[in-house]
């Protein structure tokens, strides 16, 4: 496992690894202000700790945690998250033949799936250097979110608000880095009409629908993938 | 009952994710498909990136995040390094802030 780990880790180029690096530390950030906000709001210790290892999916933390310190019940806090985590499903369809064959390699890197790891492996266009890029920055994530998880938790607001500093740009920056080479490099065609028609939506829907809801719905974009290119075989 | 209903959410986020990559294994898609669904991941990505821009919760971010993310965005799109690009990014929003631009 460590010699897999070895292996992959050299097949990523330097800018990719940066990049991994760079937003391992930023999820340290995020995961610290969850696991402060989650005691904050009466949590006990146990459960930000154990949110961040087995559900490893930050929006839905913290929108769980927010459901149940405004009062909003367990039920409501777990369909909301559901919701808001159901584009994992589609990123598993696209991206799941990199995971790997066998049994434990695809329980790991299901979970190890996340909107980060799905951009990385989207951006390289070799399938070994997606592959590396995929484990690399879920394993990354991972080890980050939940480190800086237990820290929030344990040591309290170290960063009151992680907006402050500018954090919340991250993630949006990240996913355009990686996203915008692909719309408008050679393998750009039919990709540029459904990706802006499904933002526009999302972007329309969102004062008036629950989180996670117009993200989803950015899928109807597809609808405007030239006819051209969905009736190639 | 917090215990269920991490166990819950737990679960049924694996569901999704175990149910693409296994379901993506077990069936041999024709290219064209194979191309869709990539297409798929792409929408999702630049919808989430657009609504993490703009959006907190269900109301407009104001104006720092947007300012720090098109510096930050371009930077990137530019090929300077990544993390010049996110200081950048995040040290414009983070001072449009300190001058009182939300």
């Amino acid at each position: 496992m460590i010699m897999a780990m070895r292996s992959l880790w050299r097949t990523l180029d330097p800018e990719t690894l940066r990049g991994i690096l760079t937003i391992t530390g930023s999820a340290a950030v995020s995961g610290a202000s969850f696991g402060a906000i989650a005691v904050a709001t009466g949590q006990p210790l146990w459960v930000p700790i154990t949110m961040s290892a087995l559900v490893f999916a930050g929006g839905s933390q913290f929108l769980a945690v927010g459901v149940l310190a405004g009062g909003g019940g367990p039920v409501a806090a777990v369909l909301g998250g559901l919701v808001l985590n159901a584009r994992h499903l589609p990123f598993g369809l696209a991206v799941g033949h990199l995971v790997g064959r066998g049994r434990v390699a695809r329980l790991v890197g299901s979970h190890l799936l996340v909107d980060e790891s799905v951009a990385f492996a989207l951006a390289q266009r070799d399938p070994g250097q997606a592959r590396a890029a995929l484990w690399g920055c879920g394993a990354g994530l991972f080890a980050g979110w939940n480190l800086g998880t237990v820290l929030g938790a344990l040591v309290g607001d170290l960063i009151a608000d992680p907006a402050a500093l500018g954090l919340d740009v991250v993630f949006p920056v990240l996913l355009l880095a990686l996203v915008l080479p692909v719309l408008t490099g050679s393998q750009r065609q039919g990709k540029l009409r459904p990706v802006l028609v499904g933002a526009v939506v999302a972007l329309a829907t969102t004062p008036f629908l629950p989180a996670g809801v117009p993200v989803l719905l950015s899928l109807v974009g597809l609808f405007a993938v030239p006819r051209r290119e969905a009736a190639a075989t | 009952m917090t215990v269920v209903a991490i166990l819950l959410l737990a679960a049924g986020t694996f569901a999704f994710r175990y149910g693409g990559t296994a379901l993506r294994e077990r069936i041999d898609l024709p290219e064209h498909v194979r191309e869709l669904l990539s297409t798929a991941a792409l929408v999702l990505l630049v919808a989430l990136a657009s609504t993490a821009a703009l959006a907190k919760g269900q109301s407009f971010a104001g104006w720092a995040l947007p300012a720090g993310v098109v510096v930050g965005g371009v930077l990137a799109w530019r090929k300077v390094p990544f993390l010049v690009a996110v200081v950048a990014g995040t040290g414009t929003a983070a001072l449009l802030r300190v001058v009182g631009v939300s």
